[in-house]
């Protein structure tokens, strides 16, 4: 692979793409650290806000992996949103009947039948990709009221914006030694919530944050957050993925020799609703335990958004929704602590404004020092940001990321583009 | 030329011009492909209804029942006139292959400002309603004009910037209206922005029933159409539409276009509530404000095909559509078939309109190459 | 090389909607050799060879490989029969690695698994033979033309093709890298395997092939061998009568500067500008070519003096300073342009003739009523054009996308003509024209250019080229390499400074 070259004042340092990124990654907890110590915001690293965090990524990386199914193989699908609400739908609607296993099921089925509507109106009949998508979202959202219509009606605390709540859950682990979890009937000590507590810089934000992912997990996020590198190694290891790749970067080359464009479309399609349905199924399963009208709030976009600024690689969605997750989870379990975000974003953006003032990249670094002059002033004022305005957090976020970073992305190179077979030129 | 070897002969062949008779052909199949989706349409939605143990006819027959209440008739028109400006408001955007998914937020932004801005003046009565729908155009544009910006300087997609910002006008609203401009001196749930002087109302046509909103809504569509159709600037508007490269080009600057489209599409986009603003609750509230029409647009505009008569006709529908769900209620049918309905009108009616256009493409090819086979032109 | 036929097709017909593209075709290809399939653009060498590899079936017809009759339902059955063809333009995957887009479709490997390590040696394996040194894992976006066309050749190798079909091949290489494709060729042959390849320039076939079968109007008009013909033959085998000469011209060039460039510099990708420095002067009256193998910043350097895109550097017209100009401002100085891409850069596929002759020009005060556009007006200009130009259509009304490729082209040119503008840049104006119309057009620029029209005209039609221009200026890498006298320098000249072997310094 290629390496970067990365210049900080006058010494020459160049790092492996990875490394880069670790890199990035200890400083900014680090910084965190700083933050926590300095504002005495526990909470910002704490075990807890990133359980939460994790079970709030989960949806938004399921939605961003349903974008990159569906563009990899060259369709756009806005109609994720979509997708999603008929996952939270069949998916509470299995989970109140049947259990949470078999609801999930049926939210997969339910987000792939939306994905195959999506796969034969663009694919068979050839119509605007964006357009299919937003009908799929209309679809779907007054589809499943009609059906709450029918099935939750007049069932106890159900209605036509609701189902009636679940009474089985997917059994949680707690990690053992780590987390305190038990080995057979005995328990086991807590080691990292020992040194979280203890509170030390860095380690004990490392602490907090591993103890997150390992206490009280769901054993359906688990499973989610492997289909991450379930996907990268489908995609770029098997023939199946490769030809996946195919039909979205050089459909009539794909054709050329002897790769079905059409069908493997009509799979992309499957998958990216089925991924979209489980999305939706976890909201509705684990996230809480029903469905409710709305639910979604704009995941499904999110998730699309997280595949632009992951430049269309699981790892890189990943990445993207837990940045997602991480605001949400702020929010939902000290919202107070957020004006410690302010004093976050103030210390990065002073970093990033000085080394690129001293790599004399001036639009950067006054930029850079322009937020971080508004993260002082709101830190400085700001005492408790009213909850109408926290709700739109997730998506003033999205739409910041997609304003910056447009320029260095590589989308598949057939995206969008409606594709006829044995036309070539 | 070749008028010769195509027209008819006599006094028919002078109206009858070839390019008429081109034009008449494809709005012929257009009208022709629409009638059939929608027969299919409602096709697969009886089929629905009698798969979930639910009795088509009599939906079906309550429906056309309530075609025969005049008073209906009313109530589908009052319906149909937000339709019908969300649904303009969509086309401008989609004659430039821009999607303007916003409408939503830009509508009840310019709602909210155009109320509690009409609230605060004492204007005589042409002048009020004026003001408050300058509000409401500039607050609509401004809101869209985000969208705009994000996508000329920062390469930002507009259907992902507009369906984030249509969020986000939800939370901003919710504060700016309950920090600052919501009237807590009148008791009660339904809690509004203060009431608009009388001056700043809007007159019925029919009391109680249809407000003059609604010519105002034709006039707008015609407004479109002329501009759209007949005008440098719609010509400009359309050739980005129909191939940015070339119309850019040739001198058209595909970033003014793009500004200009997305502007004039919110501001229009900000006469979607008006009829409640000036004709009903004269006010902005939470409750009082009417919602999803945004998104009804969208669906109104790709029934209409973003054409200016397909537009009424296909808010009307809606509109009549949507005044049935009371009486559906009463016959114990679900009445959310109703939308359900609607975006199945809708996806059917693309899919049948594409293909048939597509086929229609071919013929006229094959037609142009017989035609110069056949020894026609110089 | 032997007599037993590696290709036989008898009696091949093939028909599309309203176009015979084959008919009657017989075609012999001995095994081992590297047979030549020649013909004008629309003779129908292309339809064949997708025939041939499965992209298409017959109408009618038989297709024999190695003396068994074949019948082809796709590609695969084609490369199972051992035939694999290079594209004229290349199928790959920009994003994809060398290695990804030669195993796509035959990827090794158990049960779904790609097994690299067996990919990567197999492919190495070829590379050697053919000693070619690219990197596996480099996406192919950053390999120049020449090694691309190495990965389609080794794409069909991998997949054990014996008979290699390349469709156009030396279209867009230059004389250095056509020399090593014929090396490699002979390599294969000498191996045991079969070329077959389409061209139209007849030098290299004459050069490289053992045989040459000649196309033309769909069918196969003569097979013979370099041994028993000559370039002026082929010719006349290909076009069915002898092509026109370039005429001499009577009117004189004039002293002002009409369009004037100076120190044009385009970026480009990876840092390496796509026009570099570029001057050059055209005078009234005066055709200024500009030579170059395409895609040396012959586009950019055109679509940065209409304003398209960002250049440093100087550029006048009729001393006007337009370096600042929108494209707008600059075709109401008098600009125009014939782009290079009808579909992408020139026309509304979907909209009528008159709206396509009325785009850019909506608000010239004789095409609009105030604020409206005066549909009349802008329809009877149209039908004008499309009388005085032979635009074969029914009427004005026509959706562009009916009309045939030349008809689209002779429409472009007519609209760009009528507007009188000072300054004409042209690429390729005749590109997709009949060689009857093809006449008629360089008629209509030159008494254009004899009315004091200034005209900087980019193609890689050497007859074109050489025939209408009074200057050449040779483009190689996005700089200005030559400036030569079209009447001294010969074909095999010009080629050389097109690749940049020879810089000269520019007058």
């Amino acid at each position: 692979m290629s390496t970067t070259t990365t210049s900080i004042t006058s010494a020459n340092i160049s790092m492996s793409p990875r490394m880069r990124v670790a890199m990035i990654g200890i400083s900014l907890v680090a910084i965190m650290s700083v933050t926590r110590l300095w504002t005495g915001f526990d909470n910002l690293t704490s075990s807890g806000t990133i359980g939460a965090a994790l079970r709030l990524t989960v949806p938004i990386m399921l939605a961003g992996l349903a974008g990159l199914w569906a563009e990899r193989v060259g369709i756009l699908n806005i109609g994720i949103e979509g997708m999603m609400i008929l996952g939270t739908w069949f998916g509470a609607f299995g989970a109140w009947k049947y259990g949470p296993w078999i609801g999930f099921l049926l939210a997969i089925l339910g987000g792939s039948l939306g994905g195959l509507i999506h796969a034969v109106a663009t694919i068979r009949f050839n119509i605007d990709q964006v357009i299919s998508g937003v009908v799929m979202n209309l679809l779907a959202f007054f589809g499943v009221r009609y059906l709450s219509e029918l099935v939750f009606v007049g069932q106890p605390q159900g209605g036509i914006s609701q189902s009636p709540p679940q009474s089985f859950a997917i059994p949680k682990i707690d990690v053992p030694f780590l987390a305190g979890g038990p080995v057979g009937s005995s328990t086991t000590p807590d080691a990292l919530g020992w040194l979280e507590e203890r509170g030390w810089f860095i380690i004990g934000d490392l602490s907090g944050m591993t103890r997150g992912l390992m206490s009280g997990l769901s054993l359906a996020s688990l499973i989610a957050l492997l289909l991450v590198p379930l996907s990268a190694w489908v995609l770029w290891r098997t023939s199946f993925g490769l030809r996946l790749r195919s039909s979205g970067e050089a459909p009539e080359a794909a054709e050329s020799l002897g790769v079905n464009v059409i069908r493997v479309r009509y799979i992309g399609l499957l998958i990216s609703g089925g991924f979209a349905g489980l999305g939706g199924g976890f909201l509705s399963i684990i996230s809480s335990s029903y469905y409710r009208q709305g639910q979604t709030a704009g995941r499904g976009f999110i998730g699309l958004a997280t595949m632009i600024f992951g430049n269309w690689r699981p790892s890189g969605i990943l990445g993207g929704a837990a940045v997602f997750g991480y605001s949400e989870g702020i929010k939902l379990v000290a919202g107070g602590s957020i004006t410690g975000l302010f004093l976050f974003i103030l210390i990065v953006s002073a970093i990033i404004g000085l080394i690129s003032l001293l790599q004399r990249n001036i639009k950067r670094g006054s930029t850079a020092i322009g937020i971080g002059v508004i993260a002082l002033i709101a830190y400085l004022t700001v005492t408790e940001v009213p909850e109408s305005l926290t709700q739109s957090l997730p998506y003033v976020i999205t739409l910041v990321v997609l304003a910056t970073a447009s320029q260095r992305l590589r989308p598949p190179a057939k995206a969008g583009v409606p594709y006829r077979p044995g036309g070539g030129h | 030329m070749s008028d010769t070897a195509v027209a008819p002969s006599g006094p028919l062949g002078k109206i009858l011009t070839p390019s008429r008779a081109s034009g008449l052909r494809t709005s012929g199949t257009t009208l022709a492909s629409s009638l059939i989706a929608v027969l299919i349409a409602l096709a697969i939605s009886a089929l629905m209804l009698f798969i979930t143990g639910k009795d088509p006819v009599a939906a079906f027959t309550t429906m056309i029942d309530t075609a025969k209440n005049s008073d209906k008739l009313l109530e589908m028109m009052r319906r149909a006139t937000p339709l019908i400006f969300s649904a303009t408001a969509v086309a401008i955007g989609f004659k430039m292959n821009i999607f303007n998914i916003g409408v939503e937020g830009q509508y009840l932004f310019a709602a909210l400002m155009a109320a509690e801005a009409g609230s605060h003046l004492s204007l005589p009565g042409p002048l009020h309603v004026a003001a408050i729908l300058a509000v409401a155009l500039i607050s609509g544009a401004a809101w869209a004009g985000i969208s705009a910006y994000l996508k000329v300087r920062k390469n930002v997609h507009e259907v992902i910037s507009t369906i984030m910002l249509n969020y986000i006008a939800l939370s901003f609203i919710q504060w700016i209206f309950n920090s600052f401009f919501r009237d807590d001196s009148v008791e009660g749930l339904n809690v509004k922005t203060t009431i608009i002087a009388e001056s700043g109302w809007l007159p019925d046509i029919v009391e109680g029933r249809l407000n003059s909103m609604f010519i105002i809504a034709l006039i707008v569509v015609a407004i479109f159409w002329v501009v759209v159709y007949r005008s440098r600037f719609g010509f400009k508007l359309r050739a980005s539409g129909y191939n940015a490269t070339a119309a850019s080009t040739a001198g058209i600057s595909a970033t003014k276009m793009t500004v200009i489209a997305l502007l004039l599409s919110g501001a229009v986009a900000g006469l979607v509530a008006m009829q409640s603003v000036l004709g009903e609750t004269h006010a902005y509230g939470p409750s009082a404000t009417p919602i999803q029409l945004g998104f009804a647009g969208i669906t109104v505009a790709l029934l209409g095909r973003n054409h200016p008569v397909g537009i009424v006709v296909a808010a009307l529908l809606f509109g009549f559509l949507d005044s049935t769900s009371a009486q559906l209620q009463l016959a114990e049918v679900p009445n959310s078939i109703v939308k359900v309905m609607q975006a199945i009108i809708v996806l059917t009616v693309v899919i049948v309109n594409e293909a048939a256009v597509r086929r229609a493409n071919v013929r006229t090819a094959e037609r142009a190459r017989a035609e110069l086979a056949a020894g026609g032109a110089a | 090389m032997s007599s037993t036929l590696a290709v036989e097709l008898r009696g091949i017909g093939k028909r599309f909607p309203g176009v015979i593209a084959n008919y009657d075709v017989d075609l012999n290809v001995r095994s081992g050799t590297i047979h030549a399939v020649v013909g004008e653009n629309g003779a129908g060498k292309s339809t064949l060879m997708k025939t041939l590899y499965g992209m298409q079936e017959p109408d009618s017809g038989t297709i024999s490989v190695q003396g068994s009759e074949r019948r082809f339902k796709s590609p695969s059955d084609a490369i199972s029969a051992g035939i694999g063809m290079v594209h004229q333009h290349f199928m790959l995957a920009d994003n994809l690695t060398v290695l990804e887009n030669i195993i796509l479709g035959s990827e090794p490997g158990r049960r779904g698994v790609i097994d690299m390590k067996q990919a990567r040696s197999r492919v190495e394996e070829i590379m050697s033979l053919i000693s070619s040194e690219l990197d596996p894992d480099m996406p192919v976006s950053e390999l120049g033309v020449g090694e691309r066309q190495r990965v389609e050749i080794i794409k069909v190798l991998y997949r054990g093709a014996r008979i290699l079909i390349l469709d156009e091949p030396t279209a867009v290489l230059v004389p250095e890298e056509v020399d090593e494709l014929f090396a490699t060729l002979n390599t294969l042959v000498s191996e045991g395997a079969t070329v077959i390849f389409i061209s139209h320039k007849l030098d290299e076939v004459l050069q490289v092939s053992d045989d040459i079968t000649v196309m033309r109007q769909g069918t196969t008009v003569a097979e013979t061998t370099p041994q028993q013909i000559d370039r002026s033959g082929l010719a006349e085998l290909m076009v069915g009568s002898e092509l026109p000469s370039p005429a001499g011209r009577t009117s004189t060039i004039g002293d002002n500067v009409r369009l004037a460039v100076n120190g044009l510099t385009v970026a480009g990708v990876e840092g390496r500008p796509a026009v570099d420095n570029a001057s050059l002067t055209v005078r009234a009256g005066e055709i200024v070519g500009i030579a170059g193998v395409e895609g040396n910043g012959q586009y950019e350097l055109c679509a940065a003096l209409l304003g398209l895109l960002a250049s440093k550097g100087t550029v006048a017209v009729d001393g006007k300073d337009l370096t600042k100009a929108s494209t707008r401002q600059r075709h109401d100085a008098g600009l125009a342009y014939i782009p290079f891409d009808r579909h992408r850069e020139g026309l509304m596929l979907n909209a009528p003739l008159w709206e396509n002759t009325l785009l850019g020009r909506e608000d010239e005060e004789q095409f609009s009523r105030g604020p409206l556009v005066d549909a009349a007006s802008i329809r009877s200009y149209t039908v004008d054009i499309i009388e005085r130009f032979g635009v074969l259509t029914p009427d004005e009304s026509t959706p562009a996308f009916a009309l045939s490729g030349g008809n689209q082209q002779k429409l472009i040119v007519g609209r760009t003509l009528t507007t009188n503008p000072g300054v004409l840049v042209a690429a390729h104006p005749t590109r997709g024209i009949d060689v009857g119309a093809q006449a008629a057009v360089w008629d209509e620029i030159r008494r254009a250019r004899d009315n004091g029209m200034a005209v900087l005209l980019v193609s890689a039609d050497l007859e074109e080229l050489l025939g209408l221009s009074d200057t050449i200026a040779v483009m190689f890498d996005g700089q200005i390499t030559a400036t030569l006298n079209p009447d001294d320098v010969t074909a095999s000249e010009l080629g050389s400074y097109m690749t940049g072997a020879h810089k000269e310094v520019t007058s």
